[in-house]
């Protein structure tokens, strides 16, 4: 294996009081295609935002391309989408507004040049929202939303992906242009870390799997094989979810 | 324009042309981290300063720019710790600083609550010239931050775990934000007044976002916006003779008015047509329900 692009360990991190992550180790190397799975409140957002720095973990160690994460400033080369929570500021933005903030980090003090314009047009190319680019975000669905958090992550031309929950709430139509999107970035060369509910359209992409459970390592190897109707050809795991059923460790496999 | 031959008048027609810009360009970032009620806050506080001013004879604009950069920076750091009671701390902020602020004005040789009514509601007569030197160089500060960092100052306040992933440093820019929504209130409290200030930093971005699609956009309506209202309040004020700072206000949100009844018809007239220009509609969007709502309350 190549060199790891994200290492992870024994981290513990604390939301108040409450442990959330309990002693994780994860590795991600180059060119790989992580899905990090787990049930509500089993610490897999909790993990992508210590990594990222959100969260501060209280123990263990955290790498990104090899330098320890209080001193990685090579932001350039990690693209991150958060979990979408709120869909738009207090102010009116254009799409090329938001996604031109994902360029910041390839620019001196702020100001765009000429490649840079280019790079966040490609990046709208990318997720088929480049003739919407003049509208506002206030005015898209969930899966447009998407579409542009993604195109602003894209935007620095980044070597990692860190998505949290990408398809969460988002059309079919979204779906495949997200799905498309990843698979051209995997075909580049990226490295991603994914955060899913389930492995849903994305199954194909996957290297492997980590599920997590109360805040620990509880299956870190090939991704989890569809069972049951799942399995059947042609299902493509779009169906809509009631959060309280919403439970993607298959437990007869796993345990 | 006779209004021009009074040296008052001058004094007070550029200090109110500095408040028409730096105000509603600092509130726009307020407004979109849905902070808009932070420049009131800090207009109570910034009332210590005014009083510590009178106590110390030293000019209240100054003590009241540092006491209210003091304070946002307060609020900012009440922001990133006391996240239960942050509210309950922010309230003992604001409230202490207008208490402390009416006392120390009453146990100044020189001050009564008349000196501190101008600071509260503003007034033109009393803009002196070094209150006018002190406004322009606030005014140089607040203009230079908001426009020369736009770009990061907008992102932090969309998306600041974003930001911090473009390698921002998202502490320093918020802790810059606060300082110069401190700095703007100074400069406008001579004008406008301590209490009425907020109006300015929020009302005009209100108004601006009933025509706009962009944040560009958004930021010179409400700019153009400020400034023809408090060239109009002054004006006005100097003519019926009434309070400016109240005048100001009142034109303001009339302006907001004004632009919600003239900019309805027009949405509705561009939803339409955009309706018209997609006759089928985009029927992935109407038959997956979302999964899981939009809130993303998913994870931890």
């Amino acid at each position: 294996m190549s060199e790891p692009v994200i290492s992870l360990r024994g981290v513990h991190a604390e939301l108040g009081s409450r442990p959330v992550l309990r002693g994780i180790d994860l590795t991600v190397h180059r060119g790989e295609v992580v899905a990090l799975l787990g049930a509500n409140g089993s610490g897999k957002s909790t993990a992508v935002r210590s990594i990222i720095g959100q969260v501060p973990a209280a123990a263990g160690e955290i790498e990104l391309f090899g330098t320890a994460r209080a001193r990685f400033r090579d932001w350039a080369r990690v693209g991150y989408v958060p979990q979408r929570t709120t869909a738009a500021g207090g102010v009116p933005a254009t799409i090329t507004e938001v996604v031109s903030s994902g360029r910041l980090s390839r620019t001196r003090f702020g100001v765009l040049r000429k490649a840079d314009h280019a790079a966040v047009r490609r990046a709208l190319e990318l997720v088929g929202m480049a003739d919407r680019a003049k509208d506002s975000v206030n005015a898209l669905s969930g899966g447009q939303h998407q579409r542009v958090l993604i195109a602003r992550a894209l935007a620095s031309e980044p070597e990692l992906l860190i998505m949290d929950e990408p398809m969460a709430g988002v059309d079919l139509a979204s779906q495949e242009v997200l799905a498309r999107t990843l698979r051209e970035q995997v075909a580049a060369g990226a490295t991603v870390l994914l955060v899913l509910h389930e492995l849903g359209p994305l199954e194909p992409l996957i290297d492997r799997a980590v599920v997590l459970r109360d805040g620990c390592v509880l299956h870190d190897g090939p991704p989890p094989k569809a069972v049951g109707q799942h399995a059947l050809p042609g299902h493509d795991h779009v169906h809509p979810h009631a959060a309280h059923d919403a439970e993607p460790i298959r437990t007869g496999l796993l345990s | 324009m006779e209004i021009l031959n009074y040296a008052f008048m001058q004094r007070a027609l550029l200090a109110a042309v500095l408040v028409g810009i730096t105000a509603p360009a600092i509130g726009i970032y307020l407004v979109q981290r849905r902070q808009a009620l932070m420049g009131d806050g800090i207009g109570h506080v910034a009332m210590t300063g005014v009083g510590l001013g009178f106590l110390l004879s030293w000019s209240p604009v100054w003590m009241a720019t540092i006491v209210s950069i003091v304070g946002a920076v307060l609020m900012e750091l009440i922001r990133w710790y006391g996240r239960t009671r942050g509210d309950i701390a922010l309230a003992m902020l604001f409230y202490g600083g207008m208490a402390g602020g009416v006392m120390f004005i009453n146990l100044a040789p020189t001050g009564s609550n008349a000196n501190l009514t101008s600071y509260l509601f503003g007034s033109l007569s009393t803009v002196s010239e070094s209150d006018v030197t002190a406004i322009c160089l606030l005014a140089a500060f607040v203009v230079l931050v908001t426009l020369g960092l736009r770009r990061q100052l907008f992102a932090v306040s969309q998306d600041e775990e974003f930001a911090r992933v473009t390698g921002l440093p998202v502490r320093a820019l918020n802790l810059l934000t606060a300082v110069t929504a401190a700095v703007t209130v100074t400069v406008a409290m001579r004008v406008v007044g301590l209490l009425l200030v907020s109006a300015l930093m929020v009302v005009p971005v209100a108004a601006a976002q009933q025509l706009s699609r962009s944040f560009a956009a958004t930021f010179a309506i409400a700019v153009a916006i400020g400034v023809t209202v408090t060239i109009g309040g002054t004006v006005t004020s100097y003519y019926q003779d009434v309070p400016p700072g109240a005048t100001i206000v009142l034109l303001t949100i009339g302006a907001f008015i004004a632009l919600t009844a003239l900019a309805t018809p027009l949405a509705r007239r561009r939803a339409r047509a955009l309706a018209a220009a997609q006759p089928s509609g985009d029927p992935a969007e109407c038959a997956i329900p979302a999964s899981r709502g939009t809130d993303g309350k998913v994870g931890v």
